[in-house]
């Protein structure tokens, strides 16, 4: 490796413009001021030349000093696996320890920037025992470059690693194929690779994953683009980190503001000091403190720039209200209208790190944003085999957790704290586990969607019971000279069935019916802006909707709904909520919009489609996530077929039909 | 409406918050301050984390005697400046007795800083202190936590270290123990000048370059800053244009050939700079490893 020798190098990089640093400094930090910053974790096996590719990263962008290459080169001779020459993974690898091993013991941070960005990359170690230290290097990423050694393929660590990532949140994947000048170059291998890594992710929540075949200890593809492999057309790996959309993973929707510390340098001076965990706050915003509820609106802002009339996660500012309410550390600020939930009962994903098996209802202290809280885990649901990403088979029983194992399980807090699901939001979302003896971080567990309803059988027979009004339906028939019912217009996106709401709206309303449309995006700012799309959330933003929709037909409104409800079962449950009695039967009207999905896409109005094809938009229905047809239905409109008027007068029809039209 | 941070307004959110972390969950916090930019940056972070309060915990000095008398000038104008507590540590079994020219920088460090650092935590009963070290300065430190778990003989244990997640520190000591505190963990070199420049943060004068009297020892320019330092037969101090990358104790701190008089020319001279800021410290070279060694024994 003579080439690389130090006197080779020339500290003028080629991602720096140096002559505009001789130059104009001010002009060149202005350009820069604005560069953001992308944290990423590398994780690999053993042997799939981590340390070597960062090495190699931050020598080929001309970030080493002089004396620190000196001491790398001195050290190759010692410690190296080159035989003598430059080992780049000298570079990285940190511990006296380590170094004499040859091994990554722990989460190591380097630093870098280019002219495009600021980087700062969690280096992981690969073996299996190390489990937490993946977790604790991810929980703070955006992006993972996993590696992979062209030799061996996809293996079992690399199933492991992808899985902890995608659990952790990670969105952004980079897999790195190294050591391609150990397989000819061959465009074979690669693509074999690419498929097997595809197959292994699909279970996955990755948004995007690339492919880059390259060689760490040779730097092709790293920094500088490949002579060796001409089949190749992509990005090296720089040019992609230094490209990759970021901005779009912030939560800026569910405004979250845990109070950290109360300021209170005089009587007329009372600020609440935090970090902006997601969202913007404003200036008058009306804001309520959770769990206690109590509600003000938003004085002033401070932030480390001065006072500011609104703010944006994650600025770390000091907020004061309108009136004095007792609002202290462990509290949540939100909106009023978009609340966290507060519950003291939840179900997470368990990571455990601890030396010491858990122990089901022994009692942990849960670190959650800024609150504290004594709690126990009351429940394994299962644990979850790293490997194979599927359930463990007999876990159901388990009353233990040890070093490494992943497990959903159910906690109960000794009392109730504000928090969202995890993959809404990683702050109000994410908790650690300390131990109360030995005062150490002995899990980390992420939030899942909702406490599963097994878990308080009796609670809605315990406290509610049935509501009878004075007013038989019969009666509010006759006022309004209709029967409320649903019209539930399902299909894909771009079907028309917003426009087919529309025009049916207007067509009632000027026949002097009262109605109205419960439209998807819509309810998605207000009443389920909670969900996300996973099949969980559909059904659960289904389920509101049915109920929404049953409540207005109670009224006696006859309601559309457009939803793409893609699943039979959940359309089977709506129906069961709106027709939920005998009174009540006959009031669902299921509508096939069954316009093919090559007209839909064709029309693609919000342009969803073409995101969805380039892999930006996760379980897009039609693309990535299954429509299941109604088999059966009371009516069938293929919108590429028929007018907009004839699919309206058909639905008129319809209507009178059964009887809902006096 | 700004609806990004660049990645400076991102350290700056981050250290605010371990700073604030730390004041709200423990007993008896501390701020070490050794007058360096670092601790400026650490200085003027903690201003903001509390304002319009006052920074609600003592700052103190590890003294070992040996500072550049800029150094001891500048640290009497902050503490006015900033209106802050200031406890001053120096180790009585040393003091007047080890310096760095006859018991040689390892022994001086070892007794003035460590030794001198962990008795001064004891005395005062402090459960966390708060370090301006940063991951990028050297390996070891490159794993270290930013909540560092000390035990109740001040030791740092590498291989035992506590899981850090997201932005969820867990503060928990038992008596006796502490946990060291590093705002600054993510911040690099560049990013610190960069800093003092936005945010016009006063540092000691010695950073800028200025015509001051050296000898040259082993490779390292060493500045003949008072009286003490011994001169060889024959060595006559040279006038030389020079500044500081990284201060400590002036035997021990080799001074760089620069013309940067300006903050604007230092952070032209460092984005151009082909060695690394510690190259100036005598400390680090002691052994191979020898930072983690020190750590491990409870040096910062």
């Amino acid at each position: 490796m003579e080439s690389t020798h130090p006197a080779h190098l020339a500290p003028a990089s080629p991602h720096r413009d140096d002559a505009l640093i001789r130059s104009d400094l001010g002009a060149y930090l202005k350009r820069h001021e604005g560069k953001d910053l992308l944290r990423f974790l590398t994780c690999g096996a053993v042997d799939d030349g981590k340390s070597t590719l960062i090495g190699r990263l931050l020598y080929d962008c001309h970030l080493v000093y002089e004396d620190q290459l000196a001491a790398v080169m001195k050290d190759s001779k010692v410690h190296g696996t080159t035989g003598g020459g430059f080992d780049p993974a000298l570079l990285a690898d940190g511990l006296k320890a380590e170094r004499e091993q040859g091994i990554t013991i722990d989460v190591a941070y380097r630093y870098f920037s280019t002219e495009k960005r600021t980087f700062i990359i969690a280096d992981c170690p690969g073996h299996e025992q190390y489990t937490r230290n993946m977790a604790t290097g991810a929980s703070n990423c955006n992006l993972a470059i996993i590696l992979i050694d062209a030799r061996h393929g996809v293996i079992t660590q690399t199933r492991r690693h992808s899985f902890i990532c995608s659990l952790l949140g990670i969105r952004h994947v980079l897999v790195a194929v190294n050591k391609m000048d150990l397989v000819g170059w061959s465009e074979e291998v690669f693509e074999k690779l690419r498929a097997d890594f595809n197959e292994c992710a699909a279970r996955l929540e990755f948004s995007d994953i690339h492919f880059i075949p390259l060689s760490a200890l040779s730097g092709d593809n790293v920094v500088r683009l490949s002579t060796n492999l001409p089949w190749y057309h992509g990005p090296t790996l720089l040019h992609h980190l230094e490209n990759i959309n970021i901005v779009t993973d912030r939560n800026l929707i569910d405004m979250r503001f845990p109070v950290q510390y109360v300021i209170r340098p005089n009587l007329d001076f009372r600020g609440f000091a935090g970090t902006l965990g997601s969202g913007v706050v404003r200036r008058g915003d009306e804001v309520i403190a959770l769990p206690s509820r109590r509600t003000a609106r938003v004085k002033s802002i401070h932030t480390p720039a001065g006072e500011r009339d609104a703010a944006v996660a994650p600025m770390a500012v000091v907020l004061t209200l309108d009136r004095e309410v007792d609002v202290s550390r462990g509290d949540l600020l939100t909106p009023v209208h978009n609340q966290a939930r507060v519950d003291h009962q939840l179900e997470a994903m368990l990571v455990w790190m601890g030396e010491e098996l858990m122990a089901v209802n022994r009692s942990y202290l849960v670190k959650l944003a800024s609150a504290t809280v004594p709690g126990q885990v009351s429940s394994i649901r299962y644990k979850v085999d790293v490997n194979t990403m599927r359930r463990a088979e007999g876990s159901l029983a388990d009353t233990a957790l040890s070093l490494n194992e992943l497990a959903r399980c159910h906690l109960t807090l000794h009392r109730a704290v504000a928090w969202d699901a995890y993959r809404r939001n990683r702050v109000t979302g994410a908790f650690i586990l300390i131990d109360r003896l030995t005062n150490l971080t002995v899990a980390a567990g992420m939030i899942m969607d909702r406490v599963s309803p097994v878990d308080r059988p009796a609670a809605k027979e315990r406290t509610l019971s049935a509501f009878h009004s004075l007013v038989v339906p019969q009666e509010r028939e006759a006022l309004l000279r209709q029967r409320g019912c649903t019209v539930w217009l399902t299909g894909l996106s771009g079907s028309g069935k917003s426009t087919l709401a529309q025009r049916l709206e207007k067509a009632l309303v000027e026949a002097g019916h009262a109605c109205c449309i419960l439209d998807g995006d819509k309810l998605r700012h207000g009443l389920t802006s909670d969900l996300g799309f996973s099949a969980a959330d559909r059904s659960e933003n289904i389920r509101r909707v049915s109920e929404v929709a049953g409540l207005m037909n109670d009224a006696g409104v006859i309601c559309i709904t457009s939803l793409i409800s893609p699943y039979a079962v959940d359309r089977a449950r709506a129906r069961a909520i709106v027709n939920s009695d005998e009174a009540r039967a006959g009031r669902f009207l299921e509508i096939h919009v069954s316009t093919p999905l090559a007209v839909c896409e064709q029309r693609d109005p919000k342009g969803l489609y073409k995101k969805a094809r380039a892999g930006l938009i996760e379980e897009f229905t039609g693309v990535s996530d299954p429509y299941e047809a109604p088999e059966q239905c009371e009516l069938v409109l293929d919108t590429s077929l028929r007018s907009p008027e004839e699919s309206v007068r058909l639905l008129l029809g319809l209507l009178i039909e059964r009887g809902m039209l006096a | 409406m700004q609806y990004t941070l660049t990645h400076l307004q991102q350290l700056e959110a981050e250290s605010i918050h371990v700073i604030r972390e730390v004041a709200a969950e423990f007993q008896r916090p501390v701020m070490l301050y050794s007058i360096g930019k670092d601790s400026s940056v650490l200085l003027h972070l903690a201003r903001k984390a509390f304002l319009p309060g006052k920074i609600p915990l003592p700052l103190m000095h590890v003294d070992t005697q040996w500072k550049f008398q800029d150094m001891y000038r500048f640290r009497e104008r902050m503490v006015q400046d900033y209106g802050a507590e200031l406890l001053v540590w120096i180790n009585p079994d040393g003091k007047d007795r080890i310096n760095p020219i006859d018991h040689g920088s390892e022994k001086h460090t070892q007794i003035m800083k460590t030794e001198g650092l962990k008795q001064a935590l004891t005395h005062h009963g402090f459960d966390a202190a708060f370090g301006g070290a940063r991951r990028d300065e050297e390996k070891s430190r490159a794993k270290e936590r930013v909540f560092s778990f000390r035990n109740a003989h001040h030791q740092w244990d590498p291989r035992n270290q506590r899981p850090e997640l997201w932005n969820i520190y867990n503060t928990k000591v038992s008596a006796g123990e502490s946990i060291r505190v590093f705002p600054l963990s993510n911040w690099t070199e560049t990013d610190i000048w960069l800093y003092i420049m936005r945010e016009k943060i006063p540092i000691v004068p010695l950073y800028f370059a200025k015509v001051r009297p050296v000898v040259r020892r082993g490779g390292a320019l060493i500045m003949v800053d008072d009286a003490r330092l011994p001169l060889e037969p024959g060595e006559i101090p040279m006038q030389k244009m020079v500044r500081f990358r990284t201060l400590g104790c002036y035997p021990l701190t080799g001074a760089v050939e620069s013309d940067a008089e300006t903050l604007e020319e230092i952070v032209r001279e460092l984005l151009l700079a082909t060695t690394s800021e510690r190259q100036g410290r005598v400390i680090d070279f002691d052994g191979a490893a020898s930072m983690e060694e020190k750590k491990k024994d409870g040096y910062f």
